[in-house]
């Protein structure tokens, strides 16, 4: 079962105490955006074979929206994150770059 | 190609069974093809085959990763169905449904297929009207669907529990020209007809990288060297994105887990596949007498063909509220598939922003019925370069253009 470390309130979560929220990080046009921008927010996903950076809600725990960075070919959790932030914070990148490396 | 028939049984049956030959033919990559397709499950060969049927364009490579029929095609519950709201999802399933009715005699292959009905049944309200509503749209499409008492549920299946604490039937939309058919044969027939057509089936091939020229496709790169080709088209599943990504185009899509599984055989107990939407499972009895049991997707994205534990919980505990008396059956079998899931549970067929690269995906994860059908008019569209009438209305750009085929609504999660 996938668990992961919800950031405020410090539980292993199981999966089944989580909602998971798509893609983190999608930056979000709304009106006056062009065609290509509108469809890129609202359908277009990266979808890697490998890390997925994505939202989750600790729905049944402290009921708020976090970050985590998942392998998606070994369903490896390489990290997860609050959500306030526009992208992943420096000791998620380095590990991602030390994977990579 | 040797044609399969009684007559040659019994001559095989009297030499030792000594005279089969394979039933397609290994294949090394040409130098080039008129069309290459990725992918050799069930819409890949299918796509083949109705290219070189229909259109006489028989210059085929069909490339495989990793063994012929060993994704989504050998993975789902084989249920084959087209009883949807939308219009033109009406048009293709019900294109595939009648396709499936001949297949066997089309092929020369027998893929085992069994009209013995489909049963959906309605648990809530809300779900009854959403049914009725179906039926009635079905009688416009030409789908042959009613929507029956819950007496009659338990004609159909005698051992179903109608008055569950949870979820009591309150009737179901039946279609009794829907049923199952043997998935793996489905792929082996199509692989057959096409290698003796002269197509090359290429298996343990895997893609590394598409070459274009002024924004044209030129060829393919593989693990077994270089291949041009004309036309590509890629017919992947869960792996769409990754292609599409080496194409240079991104899709709506996303990949998931979707799971089911099969329980020790028993004798013939139920000769109608059931779905159960609101309590996300359904179960067909397989011809071995195994109960064959699929249950809802994943959330999140996942490639390693293993689901989340706590959803076979899920799907087990509807089902025996559905089906009292298999709760004390053992599972013999659990796997998962990754499956390609669109932002409104529509597939894709279509041209792609890449000149004579076409896509046929996003079948999520209700593929299987589909294959002749998704085969017949992405054939259509590989061959004239545009896409014919069945495909016309999945195409990428309905997402940009807010066109939706919404079945996500329409078929809850079991599509």
């Amino acid at each position: 079962m996938l668990i992961l470390s919800c950031p405020y309130c410090g539980v292993a979560a199981d999966e089944t105490e989580l909602h998971p929220g798509g893609e983190g990080h999608l930056v979000r046009h709304g009106p006056g955006s062009s065609d290509d921008e509108f469809e890129s927010y609202l359908f277009l996903r990266r979808n890697p074979r490998g890390v997925h950076v994505e939202r989750w809600r600790h729905v049944h725990g402290c009921g708020k929206w976090f970050h985590a960075a998942r392998d998606t070919m070994t369903m490896e959790v390489i990290g997860t994150y609050p959500a306030q932030v526009s992208e992943p914070p420096s000791e998620i990148l380095n590990a991602l770059g030390a994977r990579s490396a | 190609m040797k044609h399969y028939s009684a007559f040659a049984i019994a001559r095989e049956a009297l030499r030792g069974h000594t005279g089969w030959e394979r039933a397609w033919r290994k294949a090394t990559p040409k130098k080039k093809y008129d069309v290459v397709i990725v992918g050799a499950g069930g819409h890949g060969l299918a796509t083949a085959y109705y290219l070189g049927k229909n259109h006489g364009i028989k210059n085929v490579a069909i490339i495989e990763k990793g063994w012929l029929g060993g994704g989504n095609t050998g993975r789902n519950t084989t249920i084959i169905r087209s009883n949807y709201l939308q219009d033109p999802s009406a048009a293709i399933y019900e294109k595939a449904r009648s396709l499936y009715e001949t297949l066997s005699q089309d092929l020369n292959y027998n893929i085992m297929f069994s009209p013995r009905g489909v049963l959906m049944l309605a648990q809530t309200e809300h779900e009854a009207r959403g049914y009725k509503r179906t039926a009635h749209a079905n009688a416009l499409q030409g789908v042959d669907t009613e929507f029956v008492s819950p007496e009659r549920v338990k004609e159909l299946c005698p051992i179903i529990e109608l008055s569950g604490p949870r979820y009591p039937v309150l009737g179901a939309l039946w279609q009794a020209r829907a049923g199952t058919a043997r998935h793996d044969a489905v792929a082996w027939g199509y692989a057959r007809a096409c290698s003796d057509m002269g197509m090359d089936i290429i298996q343990k091939c895997e893609v590394t990288g598409v070459r274009s020229d002024n924004g044209q496709v030129s060829g393919v790169e593989t693990s077994q060297g270089s291949i041009d080709c004309d036309k590509l088209c890629i017919v992947v599943a869960g792996h769409s994105g990754h292609l599409a990504e080496m194409a240079g185009f991104r899709l709506p899509v996303e990949s998931v887990a979707l799971q089911a599984m099969v329980s020790e055989p028993i004798k013939p107990c139920m000769d109608v596949v059931v779905m159960a939407n609101t309590v996300h499972g359904y179960m067909s009895q397989s011809d071995k007498g195994e109960m064959v049991i699929g249950g809802g997707a994943d959330g999140y994205n996942n490639y390693t063909q293993r689901g989340s534990f706590h959803h076979i919980e899920e799907t087990v505990r509807a089902l025996i509220e559905t089906f009292p008396m298999i709760s004390r059956l053992k599972m013999l079998r659990q796997w998962g598939g990754i499956v390609d899931m669109t932002g409104d549970r529509s597939p894709i067929i279509s041209t792609t922003p890449l000149g004579n690269c076409f896509i046929n995906c996003g079948w999520g994860t209700g593929g299987f019925k589909a294959i002749p059908g998704s085969g017949w008019a992405t054939a259509e569209m590989v061959a004239k370069g545009e896409p014919g009438p069945l495909a016309a209305e999945f195409g990428l750009n309905r997402f940009r253009e807010g066109r939706f085929i919404d079945e996500s609504v329409a078929a809850g999660v079991a599509h």
